[in-house]
């Protein structure tokens, strides 16, 4: 099975793979992990003219924090932020959303930014990055801009992004306090698209009561949705059962799924409150856990 | 364009059609049919090579994107016509039925094995998770790689002593 034929540009610098874009426009498409593209090609969905392939341009590799924040590189891949050392006991939700994407061997290849720009609605990355308030920065024939995530989905497959625009990095703010997360997916077999999936990040100040609280809904929307109104619930308390059931009631509200052959639209939503209800009481769990132990 | 790989250690090199995929340039261009094209679609991991020490689907990789990289097939596991501890494995531990997704699951399992010698069987298990089997039922090739990694751990050792 083979793509329509294109054409193959692998720019060894961003400012040159910014200048491929500008020459061919809306023809081009930007290779990252290609484990999305490439399937839809082979498939022939799609049928860009012009690829763009970035692996070869060492400024979007790694990751390293800065400040207040973390920076993942575009081309870092889905198991590096699954099995870091580093990063995953301070980024949970990181490692729990890369080790729950498709299978071992796609998370080898597929990359976290090239997630984000597919912009597909039932993909994980987009639910764990609101939960995590994080953000893009693209660069462009006019520079460099940052978009928050809440600004980065316009709808289905489709992000603010200019056609001349690549993704160079993620940024996620580094957490205070003690943190807990939990990534949960309905699917109809492991590695399959979402049919929901929720993605949960929770912060704690010192009298541990929650000071930031994330959550990420997938597949029950036209983009990744945030469930506003349980997070603002969720703020200064403490993390009861009640507050959970109550939480999880107001995330369902949140969501806007449609009916199709995964499931009818009740179904759904009934999944999202179940998941945040689950979720939420895993992350009491390990809050609770995390304080025994600094105890 | 002209590309040139370097395969299980030999430089190799052709010319390839941008859309040319990884899997198809190995089999067709350099002859090596013993990595297998399953579903084509990104599920079955049948057509897994390592590029770079890493194990990827090589029907959703370009060929091109393969150009200056390592890659290592099934093909390259035997030594002097002895067969790698996996393959002894699978072979000891009945760890195939027809075959068919055998050189994706060794090579799954050798990166595995490099990575970490002495997997758990939820490790080994969650590993070839990318990797469909439709006749064994998985038992036989968790054994296989169980049968395996005590022999790479003393190989290494052998190695390393002979290194000091």
């Amino acid at each position: 099975m083979f793509p329509n034929a294109f054409e193959y540009v692998a720019p060894a610098s961003l400012e040159e793979a910014v200048q491929a874009l500008v020459r061919y426009g809306d023809d081009a498409k930007v290779l990252a992990g290609g484990q999305s593209l490439l399937p839809i090609m082979k498939l022939r969905v799609a049928a860009p003219a012009v690829l763009v392939d970035i692996n070869r341009i060492p400024e979007l590799a790694g990751f390293r924090e800065d400040g207040q924040e973390l920076w993942v590189g575009a081309l870092t891949r889905h198991a590096t932020l699954e099995w870091d050392q580093d990063l995953v006991p301070r980024y949970p939700l990181l490692g729990e959303t890369a080790g729950s994407i498709a299978d071992p061997l796609v998370r080898n290849r597929g990359t976290i930014a090239g997630s984000l720009a597919h912009a597909d609605p039932a993909a994980d990355w987009g639910a764990a990055l609101l939960a995590l308030r994080g953000a893009v920065t693209v660069r462009g024939s006019r520079g460099d801009r940052r978009i928050a995530i809440d600004d980065l989905f316009l709808d289905v497959l489709t992000t603010n992004l200019e056609p001349d625009e690549i993704i160079t990095g993620v940024h996620v703010p580094r957490p205070t306090g003690h943190v807990a997360a939990a990534s949960l997916k309905l699917e109809r077999k492991v590695g399959d698209f979402a049919v929901v999936g929720v993605a949960l990040h929770v912060e704690t100040g010192a009298s541990g009561a929650i000071a930031q609280a994330g959550i990420g809904l997938a597949a029950v929307g036209p983009t990744s949705l945030r469930a506003r109104e349980a997070e603002t619930l969720l703020v200064g308390q403490q993390l009861t059962p009640g507050l959970i059931r109550e939480a999880a009631d107001l995330a369902a509200k949140a969501a806007d799924p449609a009916s199709d052959q995964r499931g009818s639209a009740d179904y759904k939503r009934d999944i999202v409150r179940v998941f945040v209800e689950r979720g939420l009481g895993a992350v009491r769990d390990r809050l609770t856990g995390i304080r025994a132990e600094s105890a | 364009m002209r590309i040139a790989v370097t395969i299980n250690g030999k430089p190799m090199s052709a010319d390839v059609e941008p859309r040319t995929l990884l899997a198809y340039l190995i089999r067709d261009e350099f002859n090596l049919t013993g990595t297998h094209v399953g579903c084509d679609t990104t599920s079955c991991g049948a057509c897994t090579v390592l590029m770079d020490g890493t194990p990827v689907k090589s029907c959703t990789v370009l060929a091109v994107q393969a150009d200056g990289t390592e890659v290592m097939t099934v093909e390259g596991l035997e030594h002097n016509g002895q067969l790698h501890p996996l393959q002894q494995g699978f072979w000891e531990s009945h760890g195939l039925q027809c075959g068919f997704c055998t050189p994706g699951m060794l090579m799954t399992t050798y990166a595995l094995l490099q990575r970490n010698p002495d997997p758990s069987e939820t490790t080994i298990r969650r590993a070839i998770s990318g990797n469909l089997c439709r006749c064994t039922g998985y038992q036989n090739i968790v054994t296989a790689v169980q049968y395996a990694a005590p022999l790479v751990r003393e190989a290494r050792t052998l190695t390393t002593e002979v290194g000091e």
